[in-house]
């Protein structure tokens, strides 16, 4: 299997946070972005609103540059979607980051946290995906 | 100027979740699987972004301030604490339940599907959930609580 575009990818990514610390001085953290965006009256609200307005139309863009859409399968039943949904809200909130903010800017940073929040969300994704693919049977999700 | 660069660096982003194949829950599920046929993509794409976002790191460590702002708000603390666990482990759950954490699946409405909307729904929901049940507290755990200076 091909990596370049995973790593390609993955470099995008990273100039994406180097940027926006180097010039605005902020994480590039999505759970952050979003979760401030739901309190309307926090300080900095515009360029969070800016960022989702690049990154939500981000794949049309790409679509449209390689000529096909970007593979989204989603397998998982409504019901599981509300639930991951709601654990995942919910514990990057509590948890202060997710795979970008703890990810990709907190390992860059060295941090600490980050290095404890992503070995955590780590284990018990894989951990979940090994108990519903492998103990309970369903590869629905 | 501020919002310009957000807007690139938000494209830049979700252009990288396209190439990369993490807006497809298959493929980071397959990461996620170390038990089946283990996928090891996402380990490249990680290992991309902290690399180039290392380097920022490195020159933002060399500043006094950003360039287009007066000084960087970014979190200082370092306590490894009970709500940075359990809200990792949450995370995690949700993250092998559906293979979607929040940056893939806000990029993914753009394509419009069904099933992207209902897990954003729920997304936002558990966020307000959270926002609900903490009264006060700006969700930074571990952070110093600094004003911020500017937007």
């Amino acid at each position: 299997m091909s990596f370049w575009a995973p790593l390609a990818g993955g470099m995008l990514i990273g100039t994406s946070s180097a940027m926006l610390l180097v010039l605005n001085g902020r994480i590039a953290g999505i759970s952050g972005i979003v979760g401030r965006l739901m309190q309307p009256k926090t300080p900095g609200n515009g360029w969070r609103a800016a960022f989702l307005a690049g990154l939500i139309p981000g794949p049309l863009i790409f679509a449209a540059v390689a000529g096909h859409s970007p593979p989204v399968r989603i397998l998982a039943s409504v019901p599981v979607l509300v639930l991951a949904g709601l654990l995942v809200g919910f514990g990057t909130r509590l948890g202060s980051g997710c795979t970008s903010g703890h990810g990709v800017s907190g390992l860059a940073r060295l941090s600490p946290r980050s290095f404890a929040a992503v070995g955590i969300f780590m284990l018990t994704a894989a951990a979940t995906v090994f108990i519903v693919r492998h103990v309970l049977g369903g590869s629905g999700s | 100027m501020r919002a310009i660069v957000a807007l690139v660096a938000g494209l830049l982003f979700g252009n990288g979740l396209a190439l990369s194949g993490m807006l497809d829950p298959v493929r980071v599920l397959g990461f996620l699987d170390v038990a089946g046929v283990w996928d090891p993509s996402l380990a490249f794409v990680l290992g991309g972004a902290v690399t180039v976002s290392a380097i920022g790191t490195v020159l933002a460590g060399r500043m006094r301030a950003p360039v287009l702002a007066e000084s960087f708000d970014i979190p200082t603390g370092r306590r490894i604490d009970a709500r940075l666990v359990l809200g990792s482990a949450l995370f995690g759950i949700g993250w092998g339940l559906a293979g979607f954490c929040p940056g893939p699946a806000v990029a993914a409405l753009s394509l419009l599907m069904p099933k992207a909307l209902v897990f954003v729904a729920a997304m936002l929901s558990g966020m307000w959930l959270y926002r609900i049940t903490t009264p006060g507290k700006p969700a930074a755990g571990g952070a110093d609580p600094r004003p911020a200076a500017q937007s």
